[in-house]
Order: structure tokens, then sequence, then C-alpha cells
């Protein structure tokens, strides 16, 4: 077990820097997931931690070590690649049981290990098989396995799900959190699969372009985003965005074709602010419902459990989870209701989260 | 897109049979040709019915041209050379492609060029340094004038020789330094997966350790392809070995065929010339066999 801080750590390569100053705490034996876009730099912060790939600027420390300029076996880390990576010409048991070897652990102890690992993810039966041989299943097994033999300070994991079939992965994943309790190392987990984000993490990291923009439960990131882009970015469908203008009374949407009541505390008039609410948060009423807008249906999506209602607001797009047992046809009129305690807001320039103080004042309708 | 027709299928068949006939009948004609008198063999023409002196025509010329030790010798040259391949090709490509050093693209370059100096071209040089292999450090001393101050100084006269004619070294070495078998290797390691290097670093493996442990296991059908290639070319070659072996003893099976042809005004003899030629093409003959499924599978490279 062990902490892993990482101090305004930067990458850069030739020609383009890649990763902009990230700060990050992790506690010992957090499980801690790597959120973020395609090519945000996930992979180049885990691979930094991992030894792999050189640190440009700043500094990497595990359990207080700074491990900048060790190679990746002094660091104790120990990674779950994407592909697998497993040895083609070893069988399963030498496969995991390589780092043993390399150590120049006896052979004894090396097959008892091997034995108790095999155990637990349940490859015993096909230790002596290459890894052509295997399913994807197993193979991801065994990659674990390789991990988890020399019992490192740190788990370090790169998309080791996206090769996966979706029940496959939902399957994984739960015992990848369940080997994570049993064994309680430190864990870094890069994924760019939200629900695998939000239900693997303790503490979740969301990056964007390099940098890291926000760090905090899944469930605070899900409710209190810190910009607009981990507010889009976190959340399926995606967190509806609608730009306005704030006024005395309310927010002006889309150019001053639709009105809202809003608590404007805190927020001066005048500011342009995107507006964002949850598709889950947004009920639908009868058109033409007090405070209400009204907006024409697109198109629904059946999810079996409920269904996803596309419409058009003059123009801009917006989508409504609803379980409820209403049938609206695409071309139908519906009235959006929004409670103003779910919104959001966000700067319209910079993105960032602007703090409203939601005041439970009644507040006039128009 | 491959189109499967009775026709297309018959029009290829025919072609490939084609080309093996054509490939096939020289062999055949030495067989035959192995197989007649003295009388027989040089009728014009010759009979293509096989004759009833094979294993007489093999007994001799194996005694004429004394082809057990030179067929020895030919094998140790062969072997050395494609064993010494081996293990330089797949040094050399390791170094070019997993390390980062100054100078690197240079080697790179350097390695490349000796593509296009084969050892026909470069052969009165490789000659000068197998005879005495000490000869450039003794060319570096003299035109730095070293030799002529140690001369001053010690009173001692620096000259330095270390000749490798007439041995398997001078045999074995200058064949063995070549980028043919560099290539293939580069080839190979640039398909083998970063994930997998990775895996080995986090796995705790230094360079050596990934090479021998990795690298080697997973390219042993590259090996035995590039061992194959490179002792048949080996055996056949004649330049070298019958420029560096004044003497006998070391003389290689190839070489000393020739003994075998006749000479202008000796019996027109080509029936022992013939079962002395069959004799020497049978040991790569063996060899090819040998290792035909995995020299294939190297070749297509596509197991990983
Ligand atoms: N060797 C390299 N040279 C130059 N740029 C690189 C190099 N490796 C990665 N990059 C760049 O660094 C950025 C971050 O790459 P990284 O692999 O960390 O992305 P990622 O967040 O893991 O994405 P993904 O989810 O697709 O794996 C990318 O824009 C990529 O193009
Ligand atoms: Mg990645």
């Amino acid at each position: 077990m062990a902490s892993i801080t990482i101090r305004d750590v930067t990458k850069s390569y030739a020609k383009s820097q890649v990763v902009h100053g990230v700060d990050l705490d992790i506690a010992s034996g957090d499980f801690v997931v790597i959120l973020g876009p395609s090519g945000c730099g996930k992979s180049t912060l885990l691979r930094m931690i991992a030894g792999l790939e050189e640190i440009s600027g700043g500094e990497i420390a595990i359990d207080g070590t700074v491990v900048n300029r060790l190679e990746p076996r002094e660091r104790g880390c120990a990674m779950v690649f994407q592909n697998y990576a497993l040895y083609p010409h070893m069988s399963v048991a030498q496969n995991i049981g390589y780092s043993l070897k390399v150590a120049g652990v006896p052979a004894a102890e090396r097959t008892q290990r091997i034995q108790a690992v095999a155990r637990i993810l349940e490859l015993e039966p096909m230790l002596d098989r290459k890894p052509a041989a295997l399913s994807g299943g197993q193979r991801q097994r065994v990659a674990m396995g390789r991990a988890m033999i020399r019992e490192p300070k740190v788990f370090l994991f790169d998309e080791p799900l996206s090769n996966l079939d979706a029940k496959l992965r939902v399957q994984m994943r739960s015992e990848i959190r369940k080997l994570h309790r049993r064994l309680n190392a430190t864990s870094v987990f890069v994924t760019h699969d939200q629900v695998e984000a939000m239900t693997l993490a303790d503490r979740l990291v969301v990056m964007n372009g390099g940098r890291v923009e926000q760090v905090g439960t899944p469930g605070e990131i899900y409710k209190r985003p810190a910009s607009r882009f981990v507010a889009t970015f976190v959340g399926a469908p995606a967190m509806n965005i609608l730009e306005g203008v704030v006024e005395l009374d309310g927010l002006s949407l889309l150019g001053g074709s639709r009105r809202l009541p809003v608590p404007r505390v805190g927020l001066p008039v005048g500011a342009k602010v995107a507006m964002g609410i949850r598709p889950e948060a947004v009920r639908l009423v009868a058109p033409g419902s007090q405070g209400a807008l009204n907006a024409t249906v697109d198109l629904v999506e059946e999810l079996g459990a409920g269904r996803v209602i596309y419409v058009d607001l003059d123009g801009a797009a917006f989508s409504v989870v609803t379980s409820e047992t209403v049938h609206p046809a695409a071309g139908a009129t519906v009235g959006l209701k929004i409670s103003p305690d779910d919104m959001h807001f966000f700067s319209s320039e910079t993105g960032a989260r602007l703090d409203v103080f939601k005041a439970s004042m009644p507040v006039p309708a128009h | 897109m491959v189109e499967r027709t009775p026709i297309l299928n018959f029009i290829t068949h025919l072609v490939l049979f084609l080309g093996f006939v054509l490939a096939v009948a020289p062999f055949v004609i030495v067989a035959i040709a192995a197989s007649h008198n003295l009388k027989d063999v040089n009728d014009v023409p010759m009979s293509l019915l096989p004759g009833g002196d094979f294993w007489v025509n093999i007994k001799t010329a194996w005694t004429t041209a004394n082809l057990g030790p030179k067929l020895l010798n030919s094998f140790i040259m062969a072997a050395g050379v494609a064993a010494g391949k081996v293990v330089i090709s797949a040094l050399t490509a390791f170094s070019i492609v997993y390390f980062r050093y100054p100078g690197r693209t240079f080697i790179f370059w350097l390695i490349f060029v000796t593509l296009m100096l084969p050892l026909e071209v470069r052969i009165v040089p490789t000659y000068a340094v197998v005879a005495n292999v000490l000869s450039p450090y003794q060319t570096i001393l003299d035109v730095t004038g070293l030799t002529w101050l140690i001369e001053k100084v010690s009173g001692v006269q620096v000259s330095m020789s270390f000749g490798l004619l007439n041995s398997y070294s001078g045999l074995i070495l200058p064949l063995i330094a070549t980028a043919t078998g560099t290539f293939l290797y580069r080839q190979f390691f640039l398909t083998v997966p970063d994930e997998l290097t990775e895996a080995a670093r986090m796995d705790g493996a230094g360079a050596l350790r990934f090479f021998i442990d990795i690298l080697l296991p997973l390219s042993r059908t590259n090996m035995a392809a590039l061992g194959t290639i490179m002792f048949l070319w080996a055996w056949n070659q004649y330049l070298w070995p019958l420029l560096i072996t004044t003497d006998q003893s070391h003389a290689t099976a190839v070489t000393e065929l020739k003994q075998l042809i006749p000479n202008v005004g000796g019996a027109p003899e080509w029936h022992i010339a013939m079962a002395g030629t069959l004799i020497v093409m049978l040991p790569p003959l063996i060899v090819v066999v040998a290792m035909q499924r995995w020299f294939v599978r190297g070749l297509i490279a596509t197991e990983k």
C-alpha cells in the first residue's frame, strides 16, 4: 500500500506539450479512476507513474519517495495493459510467474505463489495453456494475475476492459472491484468509459486536454461538475446546455426566444452564462403549463427501463430521460419543466462553474 | 480476390507443373549422367535412360576428390556462417530497434551500405585484412608515426601480424558481416508490440533479459529461416574459399569439385563430375527439407 503524490507534472514531446501541470494526491488504498476523452493524456500520465515514460517536469512520489529517476521495477508498480501484453510463447503459469523468475525467486516458492494467484482468479485449470488458447476474459485475468503476483504497492490499469464484450466488461468490473477490496492496494485506473469510471472509482479524476478538470467522488462530480466540460462529459445522455443571459427576473435563453425563472443570486445581471440541466432532471408536462418550455419531439429512444426523448428547442437539441408512461410521438409538442434547484451554471467564456446561492425563495414565474 | 474456377485451377496447375519441370530437369539430367559409364556419357545425344554405374561413379568421385574431409570443411563453414549470422543479426537489429543512442541512424546506414558492397566487391581489402587481421591497426600506427616513436623510445619495431588464411575463422568471419539478416530481424522486431516490451520492463526484466527471454523465443522461426538461407548461401560460396584456402586441409567441397571436372587432354569423365556434384548437393538439400516447415513460417512472419 502506498500513497502517490503528483506535483505539477508536465509531459512534452518534441513538438507539443500533452500534459500541462497536473497535481494529484492519491491516498493509500484508494481506487482512483482517471476519466477523459481520447487523447487527453490519461495514458501518458499513467505511464509516467509507471516509469515507462519520462517525466518532463514536476515530481511524482510514491510513498514519499520521488520516483522520477527510478526504473519501473524499482517503483513497486504493476500494470495491466489494454491489450493484455501477455508473452505469447509462455504458458499462463510462466506469464504470471515471470516477474518472480526475473527477481530470482526460487522455483518452489514461485509455483506456490502462482497457484495462490491462480486460485483467486480461477485460472487453475488453464495454467499450462498458452495465451492464444484463452478467451478474452481469461487473458484479462492472466494479465491481472501477472500484476497481482508481485504484491505491488500500486496497481496501474490502462483501459484493461476495453477489448471485452459488454457483458464480460461488467463482470470483470465487479471482479476488479472485489479484488481491490481484498488486496486494498492503491490503484489507478484509466478509462474513457464513464460508466466504468463511475462504478469503480473511490475518487474520480476528470481530465481534458492534458489538464485535470475536477477531482472528487463520482457522486460529487455528477452533482456538482466543476466545469462545462465535466458536466457534459460525465453522465449519459449528456447534460443539456442552453446559452443564456442573466436578467433581473430570470434567464433569457437562446437569444431571447425563451425565458426561465431562475434564482439569480450571485449572478450579475447581463452575465452570459451556460445553463446546464441533466436530461433525467427534466420533467415532461402538458404543453403550455406554467413555467414550462414548449418543445417539439424529434425522436424517441426506447431503453426498456425508460426512454430518451430528443426534443427541438428553437433549433437547440435537448434530451429528456423519462421513465413515465408518457408516449409522445415524434412531431408532438411537449412542455419541459425545469426546477431551478437542478440547474447548473457555467461561465460562457471560461466554462467554469458559477456558484449560485439557491435560496428557496418563491420565484415569480412567467 | 481469389477466384476458384476449374479452368483457372487447371491453368495455375499447368503453370506450376511447367515451372517444376523446368527447375528439376537439369537435376534429372545430372543424375542420369552420373549413372552412365565413360562411353555412354559421351554419346551424342546422351541417352536419357539411366545407366547402371551410379554407385561406382559416386565411389570414384568420393575418393578422387577426397570429398569426406572437404564435406566436413564445407559443413563447418556453412554452419558457422549460419550460426554467426543468426547471432550477429539478432544483436545488431536489437540494438537498432530498441535503443536510442547518438549515432544510431549513422550505424543503421553503415549497415545498410554493406548491402551495396557485397564480398565480391571488396574482396581485395577483405583478403588483405584476413591475411593479417591486425594490419589496419599497424597502418594506424604507421601513419600516425607511432611506430617510429615507439622504435625510437624502446628500440622495438612494432609489427603486428595475425593471419587467418587457411583457417576456419578466415573462411567464416568475412561471410558473417553482411546486412540481410539484420534487416530481416529488424522487420520482425518492429512488429513486436510495444506493450510486450513495456510489460517486460514492468516485470523487472532488463534489456538483455528481455532479449533472451522474450525476443529470441518469439523469433525462432526467423532464426530458422535465416539460418537455412545462410547455410545454403555459405555452402555455395566459391570465390572466397578458393582465395583463402591455399592449403588442401581447409578446402571446401564446392571448390574441390573442380578436381573432378575433366582437364583439357584428360579423359572426358563427365559421369564422375556429375556424381560428385550430386554428393555436394545433398547436404543443403537435407537441411532445406528438415527446416522447410519453420523456414516458410519465418518468411511469412505472421505468427506473433
Ligand atoms: N510519442 C509521442 N509523440 C508525440 N505525441 C504523443 C506521443 N505519445 C502520445 N502523444 C500525444 O499525447 C496525447 C495524449 O496521449 P495519451 O495516449 O495519453 O491519450 P489518452 O488520453 O490515453 O487517449 P486514449 O483514450 O485514446 O488512449 C495525444 O494527443 C497523443 O497524440
Ligand atoms: Mg490511452
